[in-house]
Formats: structure tokens, C-alpha cells, sequence
């Protein structure tokens, strides 16, 4: 197992809403030793009990599918679904920025923010708070311009992901 | 029309959650539990006194009920049950739950909770049971609502023994237990998101019918899946080996589900496995996994393993497939649906088997088989464990007596399983994946709750026993007739063998000071008490075990320096195998690769 074949993948679960699921998945990963880059989850059908967790994780082709597996096996577990090999595929987070700042600052970060289609949800004299969507580099990049500028703090979702297309997830 | 009128009443007929938990075992066909009372399950212990349907069996620590249920289970097919305390009672539970995941045992553990309001409040005996057994189960549940309360027992039963089956916690705080509850029958339940696939895929099964009629060195690996999927499983197999001509090796977990006395059994495969199995395994050019997982104490050096063969992994979980060694055809199924449609397909696949070819592996494995690896030399007046193993098993043997063996772990499980032949599935019930010291005395007892009038023998090391030695106590009372055959070396054996190959002799804390006298002990508890310390007396002391009506514990004094042989060390291949004491010295010195393993 080579570093060389190591891989991101995007991996949409399906699971059943109830006490302790997160816990299970997460108590998985690390109980295994597998990467959680990132994990998100929300209830997204409350009539059926439904919750999606997305994760980012890396590893082999060996490990991931391995993962997949184990996911799989979790009895409150519907779909696993690796949206890096379904096909392509939408991710999207959302983020929370605070800058501080006063004068030329000020103007450029909102100058910035017009150019990256973040919103201002906040705004006093001295700081703006900024919610913007995208992928993780968009977010990423306009963060590092944003640190000269009187960056105070960030607040980030982590991805969702959904596959382009007809294709889709059911329980 | 008249289902809705049943269903309707049956949620007007509310009755205490104790009863209803009860309703729902007898429904699921439970007739015996293990379990050890205290506060939190007081109501289900009252109505417990209140119905005849159900047995409990009083252990004297959890874990032992724990144990005794998975033994239950492993001897009959079905689920065992445990019923425990909060608090501590879940706690000790939890070596026991470990054991049957990882050995795939259906158990369902039954534990007390303090009531739902003081949950998180440092009650009196809480525990966050459900966190602590997460990874400890295959599944857990704690109950909230009245009206969860009898779908989520069924639902226990269904996912312990559906797919590869494992341990099931249920969590019941004391007010659920108290509250009026409705019943729910098994029937009107349909689990929403776990539907294991048991048929296998056919092209698949045909993919592999044609590398093994093709193959000219072809083994098969059968494991404890075979065993879990039912004795016609075993059945099936046999009928494929003998189908095919095939050699048929067995994993620790396997034994009895290919007959041991069959020609075409080369024996336990695997770290003391033996030559013939490990070297056939080693030479291979395809081999059919069946309900095993590639387990470490299998496979040795993963990058030797079986280095030129094409690899079938026939598993229920396919979670197994693919996870420590990559294999070419991967089958997910029950096994013994497996088996049936490999026999299926094997009759009416065209393709020529190489059959010539298959004579000279046939040569090759005799020629093995020839190193007789794993006789010993009994001489003089000190008994050789391996002859108490084999004349244990040749006399209960000559009884005739339907004869169930646990064991502990360590150096004697390992002789049991090299020395006592299985011929038959469920007779067999050892630790194999948690490597649980003190599981074969529980486990014993729970198979003779099972099987009244069988023998039922617990093989074990002087320390093993003496991790559970208290459930003597629940023997006297039940007047269970288990034999405990102590292989007494007066070491961990296993650990003192491992500090001989690898740690310079140093036999750090691996004597076994300060012993109690068996004989004594045996007697304290209301058993017979035999010793054997000289070779002549071996066969005397068996033959009254035997024939003695109630439990004995016979301490069968043994070599104190005996290693067990065949061995691969930690971090060699299979044709790197030290065969006895002579080659031990000379055997390729452990890397530090391996030093590491356990």
C-alpha cells in the first residue's frame, strides 16, 4: 500500500434519524483508523426518518472500499454511496466570516467579497460578517485574501455533495 | 380486517414493560437466559418468578453469562440470551459481548438501566451502556418509549441472528420496565434498513466453478461462517468436497464443519495449524475461502501468503471480502446457499476438470502429510499434553456419548483443537477471535443447559480456569455435569513459549505461583476432584471423569517446558513453519517486523 494510490473520496450515506447514528459512524472511523477530513449531517426527510451524512475521507482504493463496507454494515445504515466514482458530482459548504477592520480595509474586503459572491449578513463600523457557498478552494482562497485584511474568524459547515444528473440516493 | 381489530386491542392491552420484554422472548422461542440480578432489572427478575415458560440460570458473574449464552448458542443454532444489571452488571458484560462479535455468536443482552429521568446524572449503578457497547455489539438500543419497547426486543433477535450474526444490547431503563407497554407480535415488525444478502450471485459462483475445475493445486478454507449458516451448511460442504475431491483444510472457528476422520481433511491450517494444510495453502493455485476472513493467525506474512494462487472468498459480510488480503472472486452470500449453488454448478458446468494434474498435489500433500507434523513421544512417567488431548478424546470417543468440548486459551486450545477430532459442526465452542481466557468453563455450562445429557468438557490451562473458576458455583447449582480437564503446566503456556522463542527465556510473570490444590477446590464446590500426575494414571482418572454423574474437575499434571508445535512464528510465511523443540533453535530469527505482531 503505497502512498501514491492514496485518493479523496466523497462518500453520501443514507441513514436512519435516530439516537446515537453519528456516534456510530464517527466511533467507525476511529476506531479503524480511517481519515475523516470532513462530516457533515442533517435530517433530510423527517416523515421517512432519514438523515445524509456526508464524508471526505482519503485513503487506498483498498482502504476506501473498506470503508464503504464497513459503513454498509451498520445496521441503521440504508446507502452508501461513493459520489467520487458515481460520476460527476456537486460539492458545496457554506461559510461564516468575520473581518475586522477599519478604512481601505474595510473597502477592499467588500470590494473582495463582490468579486467572490459572498453576501454581507452583518455589518457594524468596524466589521462585516460574510456567508458565502462554494467548494472548499473558493472558500479556502477567499479566506487566505481576507487575512491581511483583519480576519477574526471562521465558521465553516464542511461539504455536502450530490450527484449531477438523474441519478439519486432513495432508502 | 380482523389483523386491524387484533392490532387495535393489542394497543389497548397494555401491560408492565417486564411482562411484555418476557412475551417478546417467549415469542422469539427463548426457553433459557443467563443473567445476575440487582436493582435496575428488579421488575423483569418479578416477573421472571411469576412464569414458568422461561429458565434462568443464576451465573456468578456476568461475563460468565455472557458466555454461557454464546455456548448456548454456538451448540443449538439459536440465540442466546443474557439478562444483566445496570452499571456494573453491563460492564462485566462487555468482555463476553466483544467475544461473540468478533467470534459472530447471536447473543442478545438484556441490561438494566437507572430510569429515564436520571439518565446522565451520575445515578446509582449508570453507565452510559449504549456508548460503552457500541463497538462492543453488533448493534444496541436503549429503550425511551413505552411504545418502542417489544419492536425493539424483536428487532434484537432478528439483526443478532440475521447475516453474519453478532451480539445485540438492549437498554432498559427500570421506569420502561415499569410503565404499561403495548405488544407487538414478531410478524407485524419488517426491519427498514437491514436486509443482508444471503444468495449468492450466480455468475459469480460460475466464475468460480471454472478457476477450480481448471485448477490443478486447488484447496478449500472453511471457516465458522460454514458453521453459523446450520449444520446442512456443513452438510453441503462436505458433499462439494467430496464432489470435487478437493483437499478441505479448516480454520479454528471451522472444526466440525468438515469431518475430521475424512481423508480429504488436512486439518486446522494456520499459525499452529498443520504442515500438510499450511504448506497446501502456501502452494496453491486457487483456493475457495468459505465463511473465513483472512484472520492474521491465518495468513502469517500477509505479502507470503499463498503468494501464486487465484483467491474465491465466499463471505455473508462483505465487509471480509477484500479487507486484509485482495481476492479475484468475491462471492457475498450464506454459505450454505453457497455451497448449494456451487454444487449446483460444478454438476452442470462443462468444463473439463484437470484431473491429472490435481493426482500429483494429491502426491504432494501426501508426501506432507508423511512429516506426520504433529506426533509427540510419550515416554516415561510425565504426561505429554498432547496424549492427555488425544487420550481424552479416543475415550470419550469410545463411550459413544454425544460429546461437546470448549476450551480456554492458550497453549491447550490449541492441542484440543490439533488432537480432538470434530466430526460434526456446533461440538466445538472456543475463543478463537478475542482469544478470551476464561470463556470455556461458562461456555461449557451454557452448552450443558443445552444438551442435558451430553458430555460436555471444558479443556483448559490452569490459569484460564481460574478467570472464571466461580461458575463451579453455578454448576453445583443447577447440578450441571461439566468436566474441566486442566492441562496443568504451571505456566501461561503460551506466554511462557513466546518468551522462550522471543524473548530470551526471560519468563517474565508467566509462572503460575501460589495455585489452589483442584482437587480441594473441585470439593469446595460440591465436585469430584481428580489429579493425575503420572502417565499410568491418565487413563484411570479420564475413565471416572467420565463416568461421574455430576460436575468434576480433573487437574492433569503435564509437561511444565511442552511448546506447541507446528508453529509459524509472528511475521513468517507458511513454508517458514517451526515443526518441534529441535528446529526451534535453529528456526530464522523473528525480524523486528515481526516482534511487533502478536
Amino acid at each position: 500500500m503505497s502512498d501514491s494510490n492514496v485518493r479523496t473520496a466523497t462518500i453520501a450515506v443514507l441513514v436512519e434519524n435516530e439516537a446515537g447514528i453519528l456516534a456510530r459512524v464517527v466511533g467507525l472511523f476511529s476506531g479503524r483508523g480511517y481519515n475523516i477530513e470532513i462530516l457533515t449531517v442533517a435530517p433530510v426527510d423527517e416523515e421517512k426518518r432519514l438523515s445524509r451524512i456526508t464524508v471526505v475521507t482519503t485513503g487506498t482504493d483498498m482502504v476506501i472500499e473498506q470503508i464503504k463496507a464497513q459503513l454498509d454494515r451498520l445496521v441503521p445504515v440504508h446507502r452508501v454511496n461513493d459520489l467520487s466514482l458515481a460520476g460527476p458530482h456537486l460539492v458545496r459548504e457554506l461559510a461564516l466570516i468575520k473581518v475586522i477592520g477599519q478604512g481601505d480595509h474595510r473597502v477592499e474586503a467588500l470590494r473582495l467579497a463582490d468579486a467572490f459572491r459572498a453576501r454581507v449578513v452583518d455589518a457594524t463600523t468596524e466589521s462585516f460578517v460574510f456567508e458565502m457557498t462554494g467548494d472548499a478552494e473558493k472558500i479556502d482562497a477567499f479566506c487566505a485574501l481576507m487575512r491581511p485584511l483583519g480576519l477574526a474568524e471562521i465558521c465553516r459547515t464542511g461539504a455536502v455533495a450530490i450527484a449531477r444528473g438523474t441519478l439519486h440516493m432513495a432508502a | 380486517m380482523s389483523a386491524a381489530i387484533a392490532s387495535s386491542t393489542a394497543t389497548t392491552d397494555q401491560r408492565p414493560g417486564a411482562e411484555v420484554v418476557l412475551r417478546a422472548l417467549k415469542e422469539q422461542g427463548v426457553d433459557v437466559i443467563f443473567g445476575y440480578p440487582g436493582g435496575a432489572v428488579l421488575p423483569i427478575y418479578d416477573a421472571l418468578f411469576q412464569q414458568n415458560a422461561i429458565r434462568h440460570i443464576l451465573v456468578r458473574h456476568e461475563q460468565a453469562a455472557v458466555h454461557a449464552a454464546e455456548g448456548y448458542a454456538r451448540s443449538t443454532g439459536k440465540v442466546g440470551v443474557v439478562l444483566v444489571t445496570s452499571g456494573p452488571g453491563a460492564t462485566n458484560a462487555v468482555t463476553g459481548l466483544v467475544d461473540a462479535l468478533m467470534d459472530s455468536i447471536p447473543v442478545v443482552c438484556l441490561t438494566g438501566q437507572v430510569p429515564t429521568h436520571l439518565i446522565g446524572n451520575d445515578a446509582f449503578q449508570e453507565a452510559d451502556t449504549t456508548g460503552i457497547t457500541r463497538p462492543a455489539t453488533k448493534h444496541n438500543y436503549l429503550v425511551k418509549r413505552s411504545e418502542d419497547l417489544a419492536r425493539v426486543v424483536h428487532e434484537a433477535f432478528y439483526v443478532a441472528r440475521s447475516g453474519r450474526p453478532g451480539p445485540v444490547v438492549v437498554d432498559l431503563p427500570k421506569d420502561i420496565l415499569i410503565k404499561p407497554a403495548p405488544y407487538v407480535e414478531a410478524s407485524k415488525i419488517g426491519h427498514r434498513s437491514y436486509r443482508p444478502v444471503m444468495a449468492p450471485d450466480p455468475a459469480r459462483i460460475q466464475e468460480a466453478v471454472r478457476l477450480l475445475k481448471r485448477s490443478e493445486r486447488p484447496i478449500i478454507y472453511a471457516g465458522g461462517g460454514v458453521i453459523n449458516a446450520g449444520p446442512e451448511a456443513s452438510r453441503l460442504l462436505a458433499e462439494f468436497v467430496h464432489l470435487t475431491g478437493m483437499p478441505c483444510t479448516n480454520t479454528l472457528m471451522g472444526l466440525g464443519s468438515f469431518p475430521a476422520s475424512d481423508p480429504q481433511f488436512l486439518g486446522m491450517l494456520g499459525m499452529h495449524g498443520t504442515y500438510e494444510a499450511n504448506l497446501a495453502m502456501y502452494g496453491c493455485d486457487v483456493m475457495l475461502n468459505i465463511g473465513a476472513r483472512f484472520d492474521d493467525r491465518i495468513t502469517g506474512r500477509l505479502d507470503a501468503f499463498s503468494p501464486n494462487s487465484k483467491k474465491i472468498h465466499a463471505d455473508i459480510d462483505p465487509s471480509s471480502i477484500n479487507k486484509n488480503v485482495q481476492v479475484d472472486v468475491p462471492i457475498v452470500g450464506d454459505a450454505g446457499q453457497t455451497l448449494a449453488a456451487l454444487i449446483e454448478c460444478w454438476k452442470q458446468d462443462p468444463t473439463p476438470v484437470a484431473k491429472p494434474a490435481q493426482l500429483d498435489w494429491w502426491k504432494s500433500i501426501d508426501e506432507w502429510r508423511a512429516k506426520k507434523c504433529l506426533a509427540y513421544v510419550q515416554q516415561g512417567p510425565i504426561i505429554k499434553p498432547q496424549h492427555a488431548v488425544k487420550r481424552l478424546f479416543e475415550m470419550t470417543k469410545a463411550t459413544g456419548r454425544e460429546t461437546f468440548i470448549s476450551t480456554e486459551v492458550g497453549q491447550h486450545q490449541m492441542w484440543a483443537a490439533q488432537y480432538f477430532g470434530f466430526d460434526k459442526p456446533n461440538h466445538w465452542m472456543t475463543s478463537g477471535g478475542l482469544g478470551t481466557m476464561g470463556y470455556g468453563l461458562p461456555a461449557a455450562m451454557g452448552v450443558q443447559v443445552a444438551h442435558p445429557d451430553a458430555l460436555c468438557i471444558d479443556i483448559a490451562g490452569e490459569a484460564s480456569i481460574l478467570m472464571n473458576i466461580q461458575e463451579m458455583g453455578t454448576l453445583a447449582q443447577y447440578r450441571l455435569p461439566v468436566k474441566v480437564f486442566i492441562l496443568n503446566n504451571e505456566y501461561m503456556g503460551m506466554v511462557r513459549q513466546w518468551q522462550e522463542l522471543l524473548h530470551g527465556s526471560r519468563y517474565s510473570e508467566s509462572y503460575s505461583e501460589a495455585l489452589p490444590d483442584f482437587v480441594k477446590l473441585a470439593d469446595a464446590f460440591h465436585a469430584k476432584g481428580l489429579r493425575a500426575t503420572t502417565a499410568d494414571q491418565l487413563d484411570d482418572v479420564i475413565r471416572e471423569m467420565l463416568a461421574h454423574p455430576g460436575p468434576v474437575i480433573a487437574d492433569i499434571c503435564v509437561a511444565k517446558d511442552e511448546n506447541c508445535f507446528p508453529m509459524i512464528p509472528s511475521g513468517a510465511a507458511h513454508n517458514e513453519m517451526i515443526m518441534g523443540p529441535d528446529q526451534e533453535k535453529n528456526a530464522r530469527s523473528v525480524t523486528d517486523e515481526g516482534m511487533v505482531l502478536v
